[in-house]
């Protein structure tokens, strides 16, 4: 990117709320049903209808927010946002605008060990929209189908301040909040379910410059991935057009999964004028200081709660607690090695290497994982005992992974059992020094590196079942005593 | 104040209408009518006034969390004016 | 007397005595119907089959467990019913056939009450003539020629005409009140919130409330005892104890304070409906309640005010009708713009169209502020108002409507001057309040009606002052003629 400029980017994120049934009806909320079959005349916006508000999505909002650092509203009321769309039944959205639950709170981002603290402007409580399936593409089909199941699931709309300066930070933020909201317990957190989604407000300015730029949102960011992308191809759109001197337009721009670029989604010209008023239909909501402390008092352990207990318990550095505490079930996992094995660190390496390498590329989550943490513990004592190498402990790795065999079982099934008696391994070592007499002529005449061929070829003819360390010891033993 | 016919195409277009051109003149000047019926209400100083939006001092009206069975779909879609593979079809949307 | 002339109270004394059947009482007022609706054109639909069915299921003595057994009923079709095609008289729902009923429904079905039919209406409840049906107008039975008043219109001249002994009908600005003014019978508003709304198409959901059309005002209690009260599905509807209204059907009224606004008998009203209120006073003054002049100051504010917020409220509530899901649809349209713009401009009358754009523009940026947001500051001040009189008094009266009923199409070009016949209904919606309409006399032998405001959930005092005014005049014996001879 272009130095002389800085990107800020806002982020407006829905999250839906984890609840049994719909925020303003008692249809299911469950994910996947065949097209409407959990729609009723209420959450399908028949004449005479009426909505009453699910108390859960209630509270949840209120832990939501506690988990932001928010403040929790006193009286709270609810707003029909108006436009017409055919997943949108009644036509207006019921949402909240002038009394939001939630307004002012922050959460705090780790750039390379440096905390960074993001605004959270509001959260507010509104209805899903159903779903539009489009044959072929949305420009060019001549029709769309219409699956209202969606339609008034809870989501917690919220608000960022656009206190972010990179795609990067825009990541983390995502990030963050996401492990906030999995952590509290209030979101599924499913960006490919689209239980988590997130728009993106974005401007670029002169470095220094105090105003903002002109500002364009975007929409279907379904991933990390497509979010970091999205941001990076919009920043250096905006800056080719200042420096170009073509004028920007604020407008909605969606992103085009396959082609990596944002598109104008604007069809007519027409101003968006939502004309918000208050419900008639939902009486206001009146949160009693008591009610929001009963709720406080049942707040679990956050991300950054839990990044200072692995910090401070176990002295792992910022950068491994960030990642152990993205989501809580990783949490869990790690915290269930330790109780059964001593050395935070080495679990930590393990989680964060091959087992997240592993993890992403069969695309699982980690509660999917058939390794139980009692014995990939079990896999590192045998480690510290001797009886396989690091090595060979990948290859176990890889088999408990696969099948959540034991590790004892694999090392026995397949007689990978460390070789470290000593005169096996003479044995052995004075072959491989006979067989590379130049090798051996190049290390004493102070070639320190040739050492490492020599254990290599050791540990090749015993198909990588020498224990190196006692390898090592007699390789320099034997060449020295020659 | 009289309304523009642009401004009635603006409000038509919103409120999803088409006008046929001697509708806009019309409606034009009874929307212009009524708009300065309600003038008088200027008269009335309301800057230390509540706007009184729920009538009834009632708060906290919830439904508990449960589930219960939504309609059975060739029911809720028996009104519906165009389907296809039970669901509602609608043309082009841009 | 013919069965269909009597109340509901008198058809079950009769029942109780076993003198006559639940099926002679059917029989007889789909009879009526079919003598006099041709003339007086009240019913858009006719359930007649399901009617008489219901009646032959309740034949048996053991099967009869209601408040209402086999007494027939009929609702303006702004009442969602399962099964039974609810038009709201629009082009729009012509076809539309709901499968659930409005809660009011449920509850007269539980009590074995008999549905009889769907009554017409101003389209989506907008009008004070029955003349914006989509389908027909309604004409007033003391005079075919004029209007039964709206939105009501059928419910009214269908228990004028004898056709069925209650209707409900809702009332957002009047719309129960003035066409039972206009055709001489009973129209009871309950309280917002005390009638549940679930399954009532909305116009305002702020101000709509259901309620009764009867020619007894028993009648209306006995319905309000069993459709009022808390319904879980209705968010709005008050959780507040429900008394036996029937048990406040006593014509002692002595000491009751009741207060006229000065503000209702001066503007340009017509002579005789003023002169005939004035009388009703008089009444009340001799069977012993205390009468005193008091002022609405903001009184006049209430109809701009209503025609704000009403529309807005339309705006939105009218959106869903937009060819998807249900409904009038444009099936040429080869775009979603152009498919809502056709299917709602055809399902939509003008009424229907310049309330939905009026709405629509006063919630518009750059217009909130100046007319919504004023009008809800002005709602607050009539409530004020109303509750400072309720104070020192128990109920309020004025006329109901400035002038008698006018003919038809006489003002269908004048909406104003139509607007202004609400114009004491109004400020009752915008406060919430409960209200009802009793016949107090006749002007050139049309129908005058007296309203009594009662404070919110006090219902109950506005069905005694009724029922002492009533059981000590007799104007609601007289039966309109249908051009043969007055009865
Ligand atoms: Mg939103
Ligand atoms: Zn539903």
């Amino acid at each position: 990117m272009n130095e002389d400029y800085e990107v800020v980017v806002g982020l407006e994120v829905h999250a839906e709320l984890k609840t049994q049934s719909k925020i303003f009806c008692s249809c299911s909320t469950a994910f996947g049903a065949e097209p409407n079959t959990q729609i009723c005349p209420g959450c399908a916006g028949f004449p005479g209808m009426l909505p009453v508000l699910n108390r859960q999505v209630v509270e949840i909002a209120i832990m939501a927010g506690l988990a932001l650092n928010c403040e929790i509203a006193e009286i709270c009321l609810f707003d029909r946002k108006n436009y017409f769309y055919p997943d949108l039944p009644r036509a207006y959205q019921i949402s909240q605008l002038d009394l939001p639950i939630c307004q002012k709170g922050y959460l705090e981002i780790d750039l390379d060990g440096k905390k960074k603290r993001i605004g959270i402007t509001r959260a507010h409580m509104e209805e899903d929209a159903g779903k539009l399936v489009h044959q072929g593409n949305i420009t060019s089909s001549p029709f769309s189908l219409v699956d209202l199941n969606r339609c008034g699931m809870p989501l917690l709309e919220i608000v960022s301040e656009p206190d972010m300066r990179s795609s990067q930070e825009a990541r983390a933020y995502m990030e963050k909040l996401r492990s906030i909201l999995l952590f509290a317990g209030v979101s599924n957190c499913k960006m490919e379910e689209g239980s988590l989604r997130c728009d993106a407000n974005i401007s670029v300015r002169p470095r220094g410059q105090k105003e903002l730029g002109i500002r364009t949102e975007i929409k279907n960011l379904n991933s990390f991935r497509a979010l970091e992308r999205a941001i990076e191809y919009e920043a250096k759109r905006h800056i080719e057009a200042i420096e170009d001197g073509e004028k920007l337009i604020q407008e909605t721009r969606t992103w085009d999964e396959e082609k990596q670029i944002t598109l104008s989604m604007r069809s007519k010209e027409e101003a968006e004028d939502y004309r918000y008023f208050p419900d008639p239909n939902l009486p206001p909501v009146k949160i009693e200081r008591e009610w929001v402390e009963k709720i406080r008092a049942t707040l679990p352990e956050l991300p950054d709660q839990a990044q200072l207990r692995l910090v401070d318990n176990y002295s792992l550095p910022p950068y491994d607690a960030v990642i152990l505490t993205l989501t809580p079930e990783f949490l869990a996992y790690f915290d269930n090695c330790l109780a059964h094995y001593h050395d935070a660190k080495t679990v930590s390496n393990w989680m964060m290497g091959e087992l997240s390498k592993h993890l992403n590329q069969n695309n699982m989550e980690i509660n999917d994982c058939k390794i139980q943490p009692a014995a990939l513990a079990r896999m590192l004592s045998l480690i510290d005992e001797g009886t396989i190498s690091g090595k060979m402990a990948k290859s176990v790795f890889e088999e408990m992974f696969a099948s959540g065999k034991e590790p004892d079982l694999i090392i026995k099934e397949k007689g990978m059992v460390q070789i470290s008696d000593e005169s096996t391994l003479i044995k052995i070592i004075e072959e491989v020094t006979a067989n590379n007499a130049g090798v051996v002529e190049d290390y004493r005449s102070g070639k320190e590196k040739a050492l490492g061929f020599l254990v290599g070829q050791v540990m090749k003819a015993t198909r990588g079942q020498a224990n190196p360390a006692i390898v090592n010891k007699l390789l320099k033993d034997c060449l020295k005593g020659d | 104040m009289a309304l523009t016919i642009k401004k009635v195409e603006d409000i038509a277009l919103m409120a999803r209408l088409n006008l046929k051109e001697e509708e806009k003149e019309d409606f034009a000047q009874q929307l212009s009518l009524i708009l300065d019926y309600t003038n008088s209400l200027h008269n009335i100083d309301t800057d230390n006034v509540e706007p009184l939006i729920h009538i009834l001092p009632i708060y906290n009206v919830f439904r508990d969390d449960v589930v219960s069975p939504s309609s059975p779909r060739d029911e809720i879609l028996l009104n519906g004016p165009l389907l296809e593979d039970g669901q509602y079809k609608v043309p082009k949307i841009m | 007397m013919e069965l269909y002339e009597l109340g509901l109270r008198d058809l079950q004394d009769k029942l109780n005595r076993e003198e006559v059947s639940i099926r002679e009482i059917i029989e007889s007022v789909l009879k009526r119907i079919h003598e006099v609706d041709d003339k007086v054109k009240a019913f858009i639909t006719l359930d007649e089959e399901n009617a008489l069915k219901k009646a032959a299921g309740l034949s048996s003595k053991e099967s009869r467990k209601g408040q209402i057994v086999g007494l027939p009923f009929a609702l303006k079709d702004v009442f969602c019913t399962r099964g039974l095609r609810t038009t709201c008289a629009s082009r729009m729902l012509e076809n539309y056939v709901p499968i659930y009923d409005a809660t009011a429904v449920s509850r007269l079905n539980a009590e074995q009450g008999i549905l009889i039919g769907k009554l017409n209406m101003d389209e989506f409840a907008m009008g004070s003539s029955t003349e914006l049906s989509a389908f027909f107008p309604t004409r007033n039975p003391w005079d075919l020629e004029r209007v039964p008043g709206g939105s009501s219109g059928g419910c009214a001249a269908a228990v004028a005409a004898g056709e069925v002994p209650v209707a409900l009908g809702s009332d957002t600005g009047g719309s129960i009140r003035q066409p039972a003014s206009f055709c001489g019978v009973v129209g009871f508003k309950p309280s917002y919130g005390r009638v549940s709304r679930w399954g009532v198409i909305a116009y305002s959901s702020s101000m709509d409330q259901a309620g009764v059309i009867a020619r007894k005002v028993e009648d209306c209690a006995l319905i309000m005892n069993i459709i009022a009260g808390h319904d879980p599905l209705d968010a709005t509807s008050a959780n507040v104890e429900v008394s036996d209204y029937t048990s406040f059907l006593q014509p002692n009224i002595r000491g009751m304070k009741i207060a006229y606004p000065t503000e209702c008998f001066q503007q340009g009203m017509d002579e005789a409906v003023k002169n005939l209120v004035l009388n009703a006073l008089k009444k009340y003054e001799e069977l012993g309640a205390i009468i005193e002049e008091v002022s609405l100051p903001h009184g006049e504010y209430a109809l701009p005010a209503y025609y704000i917020i009403g529309p807005a409220e339309a705006s939105a509530n009218l959106a869903c009708y937009d060819g998807v899901r249900f409904g009038l649809r444009d099936y040429e349209a080869d775009n979603v713009l152009d498919m809502y713009c056709n299917s709602r401009s055809a399902g939509f009358g003008d009424e229907v169209k310049r309330r939905i754009m009026l709405g629509t523009h006063v919630l518009s940026s750059g217009y909130y502020k100046n007319y919504y947001l004023k009008a809800m500051k002005v709602r607050r001040l009539i409530k004020n108002d109303f509750d400072q009189v309720f104070k020192n008094f128990d109920l309020i009266v004025t006329p109901t409507t400035p002038t008698t009923a006018f003919k038809l199409g006489a003002e269908l070009d004048d909406f104003l001057t139509l607007y202004g016949n609400d114009i004491f209904t109004v400020p009752v919606n915008m406060a919430g309040l409960p209200a009802i309409s009793i016949p107090c006399g006749f002007s050139d032998g049309l129908p005058v009606g007296m309203q009594i405001i009662g404070q919110t959930f006090d219902e109950g005092r506005v069905l005694k002052a009724a029922y002492a005014f009533e059981q000590n005049t007799t104007y609601h014996n007289i039966k309109p003629s249908l051009g043969g001879e007055q009865r």
